[in-house]
């Protein structure tokens, strides 16, 4: 167990290599300092002195790999790669283009993420077990069927839908909560509801239906059909045979989504106000702040990581025949 | 212990009674049971025997009242102890089931439930259907695990499914369908996943138990050895009709039934061998050893390696046929692979005809791949789906350069359906349209296409039903007189043996225990494992 | 009139002659004609279908692009034609002009009067503050109370129209299916709706706006209709380009195993565990900067706004491999175990016959029903990129872009809700009709359950 976590961990840092090395070339390789340095600017004012100045201001000047006038050690950490891409592993992530320190205001915003995203999770695996648990004891009725035909339309109906006409019925029609807004004092919960309510009611659709799709497979193994010979209930064998069993493949969807929490819900975030990390990279994006993207990219890769490693763990707790080694 | 139980006086020996049940599909109200009737007797062993597809599974899941939504019952009547189960609420029947009429399935490793331990599994059905609470509940169990056979009972108890071995689940499911004492003890195929050695102790075990517990025990099989191991009555179940129905001793020595005695035909007759032996090696194997490594720690370095095949030595003749006998994991099939040049190997050599078939490339195994076939277990996974059979046939004369023009491949196709018992119009199907018997032969047609000298077998006839079986391994032996083809046979089934294999070696883990002519092995094994194999096999001339 | 071929032009009509080869060529393979047999033998997949058709139809009448002739500039004697900047397609002709009435901004669906009052000078002259009427909507009526019975007396010639239209149309059809075993009727009912629908839409939008019109004026139905090409198209294109980079790696993975198995292992892990949505936007945002860097490239608008469209199918594609990637490997592992394989194996077949005989046939199933799941994915996707500010050029139509622009004009007083309503409503009916499509095709092409089961 133990040399199969290191052997893990081991092999994640040739994968954030990798990413590294792509969001450099992206970044830097693709498009020069100097191409970032026209469109930021903008293209009519732009001047070779302005160009210069832009990539002095934001550590570009450098070349990219190796700096031949430097020497010694120099000549490998006075570069772009060095100080752009390299110092990520050391969670130094810099500045942003407008000057923020990018580390201190990540800290800062993933709390809110969090505030927003782990209610919405918990809430939505709890709410999807429940509503597939019910489906699957009505099982090929007509009523199983119909449920089915609605997730399908839940699932059509666009995430922008949902938080559009959440905000406009709960919050603009009835008036109950505040349209949006985050209060780190006090009632949090008032601005927290509709977000964790919207997240939670577009998810039911594909999630029920993946719920109920996993428990009728479980319904279909032997072990169901020994446990009717003994003379089990429907409902016991529901809930004390296929749903541990059902644990499994779930805990694979799931568990790998718990680290990749903290970066929170682009839309969710920005619509709703709330001040954390979704809302942060969409910003970036929209400001065309690359050193937040590519510190953005960092984390994620890293949390996502992170999530595998908990799946495979999780596993030798829910399933006795898996031994990780 | 085969004596007539035709007497059916006293009605309170009789636990069961089965009226004219028919089943029917759901949608199309086809009949997949055609009233069948028989009851079954405390203390007696009824047999239902059939091939796939016969309904007798079905007969049993309906008498659970627990079939699949596709089927529904549509007349007749079940009676357990007096009660039609038929007319029991859907709660009184959960009462019944497990308490009254037990339950117990082919495969012990799915049949119970993997994330559970075997203990609780037990202790739920005495939970259900006893008040037996806490430690006097897992006293009870470890007390059933001590009946059916479990070593260190009170420690298996916390055991998961996996962890035991397959013979040792299936004492599990036992002991589970034994816990509340039932009357009736239904046993569908209970041995049909284990292996022969296993498969006897099992049997012998239901059959202890249905003498000291009075069990009354409907045993549902394919397997005519079964029946005359531990069976009072049979009845032979074809297309959902019971066509014939006899005490034992009765049915093997006077069937009624043309397809009765095709079922009884299948057994072995260990009286006739083949001698006829060639004096000219075609492939000799030495010292062939296979290795899977296994791999540990935080950088996987190899640590050791599984022995697959350990050192194994054997010499096939011309037109010969080389048993290779040995149950699942002994690393027959393996060793099959290898030979192909489809698994390498980490010792020995393999010759063919003197020349060296592993550590050659890919095109200069060519020229062999003519001389050496195979045929696989399984006939659905060995052909494309998306392949005409002429298609299949064609593939080898194709790839290894027979240089023949397109038509004459057709007409090859077209003789060689013709010679392994099928029409030429099957050139043109599709491999889901043929049964499991038809595709085997297309596999055989397949090999003989780049006329081969050496064809390995591996379990060619295993996944078919006895009747098929027999004529399968028939066509291998005409084949063998009129081409002068050798076989590998490589099987875990002893009892086919004597029909067709000049030579026999058992193998165990890895290594051939013992080998020598058919005759020599059959009749004065020497090694123990080979006496226990052999001790397993059915016979007709049991009493 | 001078033809255009824009890229994504040219590259639908390649991807819809590849799809009609494929399915000629799988039509020889029994099974698989047995496994569409059933998803059509469903009413549901046949209207289902029905609806996919009507869409990719508009998206292909809508990628047919060409260039009006302009007439010569008066007092100038040349030969030489001047062509329209606007580029046209087939679809706008057929609609009759939809796109052309402009309003000066937004008019609910049906409405007379704009949304917002305006200064005007009435005949005495003096000031007045006041909704102005619209240019194009109800201009035969007399008397605004009228409206309702206009527009019914004005709906009833086109709806005529349109019967004898379908009933033509379903007749021909008829002649030949009659005698098939497919619920074809449920694809005629559509049919017939979408037909009657049609007509009725094109003829009455001549005098009101259906839809309503939009911040700029212009007809939100026209939008929305403008929406199902760059919908349709994206949801196609995109998995184009990643389908020959998923199954070539996780073939090639699956098969060859060893070195070449940890390569492409690695490959999908990396690209997987970076975020996704971050990808994109940095990736589309530096096409953006070349786009931006180099103008010449692009003679007229909609080139640009296309490029940028085709630099986005590629980018989805290309980020978006490693799942189908990840289990075309597993199954490929899977297949190579199988007898039929060792036994081609045994017959000396190469590795690219066996790849291509073996493998990738019976690979189809996975990579179709890939392909319908992502298209609704894919049109569900465009609309969160375009908010986020890297999905479709502003310039070309899209949902997203048409939910983007109208999203905070839920909360004026009154609300402007037909924008939204418009393009959630066209989006919701192909996604649902592509969900609902996929679904019966995965039950039918799930390799569990076996095509005339005789296990009883």
């Amino acid at each position: 167990m133990f040399a199969y976590i290191v052997r893990r961990l081991l092999y994640a840092i040739p994968i954030l290599i990798g990413v590294n090395l792509l969001t450099f070339t992206l970044f830097f390789v693709v498009n020069s300092p100097d191409d970032m340095a026209v469109s930021q600017l903008g293209a009519k004012y732009v001047t070779p002195e302005a160009i210069q100045n832009w990539k002095v201001k934001n550590g570009y000047d450098k070349p990219l790999f190796l700096n031949s006038e430097e020497g010694g050690v120099g000549t490998i950490t006075d570069t772009i790669f060095f100080t752009k891409s390299v110092k990520l592993f050391a969670f130094d992530f810099g500045r942003s283009e407008s000057g923020r320190d990018i580390t201190s205001d990540i800290s800062v915003r993933m709390w809110p993420s969090l505030a927003v995203a782990l209610p919405t999770f918990l809430v939505g695996i709890w709410v999807n077990i429940c509503v597939a648990l019910m489906v699957v004891m009505f099982h090929a009725t007509r009523l199983d069927r119909w449920t089915v035909f609605v997730f399908v339309g839940l699932m059509s109906i666009s995430y922008l839908f949902y938080i559009i006409g959440g905000q406009y019925m709960v919050a603009k029609t009835w008036r109950l909560v505040p349209i949006s807004g985050f209060d780190a004092q006090g009632q949090v919960w008032k601005f927290l509801i509709l977000p964790v309510l919207v997240g939670v009611i577009a998810g039911i659709g594909a999630g029920a239906r993946w719920y109920r799709t996993l428990f009728l497979e479980e319904a279909n193994q032997d072990y169901v059909r020994t446990a009717r010979a003994k003379g089990c209930s429907e409902i016991t064998i529901l809930f004390r045979h296929i749903l541990p069993n059902a644990l499994i493949p779930i805990l694979t969807g799931v568990v790998v989504l718990i680290p990749t929490l903290f970066m929170g819900s682009l839309l969710i975030e920005s619509f709703f106000g709330i001040p954390g990390l979704g809302s942060y990279m969409l910003d970036a994006i929209r400001s065309q702040d690359f050193a937040i993207v590519r510190s953005m990219v960092f984390i994620g890769s890293i949390l996502y990581i992170t999530g595998l490693i908990l799946t495979d763990i999780s596993y030798t707790w829910a399933d006795p025949r898996v031994r990780l080694n | 212990m085969n004596q007539p139980t035709m007497n059916n006086s006293g009605a309170s020996d009789i636990r069961m009674r089965v009226n004219d049940l028919e089943v029917c599909l759901t949608g199309s109200n086809e009949k997949i049971i055609k009233g069948i009737s028989f009851e079954l007797q405390a203390g007696k062993i009824f047999a239902l025997v059939g091939e796939s597809g016969s309904g007798k599974s079905v007969t049993s899941m309906a008498a659970m009242r627990l079939l699949p939504d596709a089927l529904k019952i549509t007349a007749g009547a079940v009676e357990a102890m007096g009660v039609d189960l038929f007319n029991l609420s859907e709660a009184r029947m959960q009462e019944v089931r497990g308490r009254k009429v037990a339950m117990i399935f082919q495969n012990a490793m799915t049949a119970l439930n993997p994330v559970q331990t075997v203990g609780q599994q037990v202790a739920e059905t005495l939970k259900l259907h006893t008040a037996l609470r806490n430690s006097s509940l897992r006293a009870r169990v470890v007390e059933l695990f001590t009946e059916v056979g479990i070593p260190e009972p009170d420690s298996r108890f916390n055991f998961y499914p996996h962890e035991l071995s397959g013979g040792q689940q299936q004492r599990i499911m036992i002991a589970m369908a034994l816990a509340c004492e039932p009357e009736v003890l239904i046993a569908d195929e209970p041995t049909t996943a284990l292996d022969v050695t296993i498969q006897e102790q099992v049997l012998d075990l239901i059959q202890e138990l249905t003498r000291t517990r009075q069990l009354a025990v409907l045993l549902i099989t394919h397997d005519m050895g079964v029946v005359r191991h531990v069976a009072d009555e049979v009845a032979v179940m074809y297309h959902g009709e019971i066509i014939e129905r006899a005490s034992v001793h009765e049915f093997f020595h006077n069937p009624q039934q043309e397809y009765s005695k095709r079922l009884i035909d299948a057994l072995p007759d260990l009286s006739k061998f083949h001698h006829e032996r060639s004096q000219e090696p075609l492939l000799t194997v030495e010292g062939v050893k296979v290795h899977f490594p296994i791999r540990q720690g935080v950088l996987q370095r190899v640590v050791d390696y599984t022995r697959a095949v350990d050192g194994v030595s054997l010499t096939i003749g011309r037109a010969e046929t080389y048993a290779l006998v040995g149950e699942s994991g002994s690393g027959k099939s393996t060793l099959g692979r290898a030979i192909l040049n489809l698994e390498e190997i980490a010792g020995g050599e393999v010759r063919f005809k003197g020349q060296a078939v592993q550590g050659i490339s890919r095109s200069e195994m060519l020229p062999l791949r003519k001389k050496i076939q195979v045929i696989f277990q399984n006939p659905f996974s060995s052909m494309n789906p998306r392949l005409t059979i002429g298609e299949i046939i064609s593939e080898g004369m194709i790839s290894l350069g027979l240089g023949l023009t397109a038509s004459e491949r057709e007409a090859k196709t077209a003789s060689l359906l013709e010679r392994v018992q099928l029409t030429s119009e099957f050139s043109r199907r599709y491999p889901h349209e043929l049964s499991g018997g038809q595709l085997q032969r297309v596999a055989i047609a397949r090999a003989l296409a780049v006329e081969p000298e050496l064809i390995i077998c591996d379990e060619p006839t295993s996944a078919l039903d006895v009747s098929i079986r027999a004529e399968v391994l028939d066509l291998l032996q005409e084949l063998q007189r009129e081409f002068g083809v050798s076989y590998l046979f490589i099987t875990h089934d002893l009892s086919i043996v004597p029909t067709l294999a000049h030579h026999v070696g058992v193998m165990q883990s890895g290594k051939i225990v013992e080998q020598g002519s058919a005759e020599q092995i059959l009749t004065n094994p020497q090694h123990p494992y080979t006496k226990a194999l052999l001790a397993s096999v059915p016979r007709v001339d049991e009493d | 009139m001078k033809p255009i071929l824009l890229w994504s032009d040219g590259l639908v009509f390649l991807l819809v002659i590849a799809l009609v080869l494929f399915f000629y060529k799988l039509r020889e393979d029994p099974q698989t004609r047995t496994r569409w047999a059933q998803v059509f033998s469903s009413k549901l997949g046949m209207v289902a279908f029905t609806v996919i058709m009507t869409y990719v139809g508009i998206a292909l009448l809508d990628s047919l692009h060409f260039r009006r002739a302009l007439d010569a500039p008066e007092g100038m004697q040349t030969n030489e034609v001047f062509y329209d900047n606007k580029v046209t397609s087939v679809f706008d002709v057929l609609t009759g002009g939809m796109g052309e009435r402009f309003e000066r901004t937004y008019s609910a669906p049906f409405a007379l009067i704009s949304f917002e009052k305006k200064n005007t000078v009435d005949e005495q002259g003096n000031s007045v503050r006041d909704f102005p009427p619209l240019k194009y909507a109800g201009l035969d009526l007399a008397d605004p109370g009228d409206k309702w019975s206009d527009i019914l007396s004005k709906s009833m010639a086109p709806l005529g129209w349109g019967l004898l239209l379908s009933g033509l149309l379903i007749g021909v059809q008829w002649l030949f299916l009659r005698r098939g075993l497919f619920p074809w009727h449920a694809s005629w009912v559509t049919q017939a709706i979408v037909i009657c629908t049609a007509v009725w839409l094109v003829s009455i939008s001549k005098h009101y706006h259906v839809l309503g019109t939009d911040k700029g004026g212009a007809d939100v139905l026209f939008q929305s209709l403008k929406g199902i090409r760059t919908g349709v198209l994206l949801g196609t294109l995109a998995t184009l380009v990643m389908l020959p980079i998923a199954v070539t790696l996780g073939v090639t993975a699956g098969y060859f195993k060893g070195w070449v198995d940890d390569v492409v292992q690695y490959l999908y892990t990396t690209l997987s565990s970076i975020p996704g949505i971050l990808l994109i936007a940095a990736s589309v945002l530096l096409f953006q900067v070349y786009i931006d860097l180099n103008p010449d490239f692009f003679s007229i608008g909609m080139e640009k706004a296309d490029a940028r469209f085709v630099a986005l199918c590629f980018i989805l594609g290309v980020t978006s491999w490693s799942t189908l990637c990840r289990l075309i490997r597993a199954e490929t592992l899977k297949i190579s175990q199988l007898g039929y394989v060792q036994a081609a194996h045994a017959f000396g077949v190469s590795h690219t016959r066996i790849l291509s005989r073996h493998i990738l046939p019976n690979l189809v199933h996975i990579i179709l029903i890939t392909f319908v799941l992502d298209f609704s994915a894919l049109v569900l996707a465009e609309a969160v990129l375009s908010y986020i500010g890297v999905g479709i050029d502003p310039s070309m139509g899209s949902w997203g872009n048409m939910i983007n622009g109208a999203r905070a004009e839920l909360s004026r007083e009154p609300a402007i809700w037909w924008t939204l309503s418009g393009a959630f409503f066209f989006m919701f009916v192909i996604v649902l009709a592509a969900n609902l499509f996929s679904d019966l095709v995965r039950d039918a092409f799930d390799p569990r359950t076996r095509l005339g089961g005789d296990d009883a």
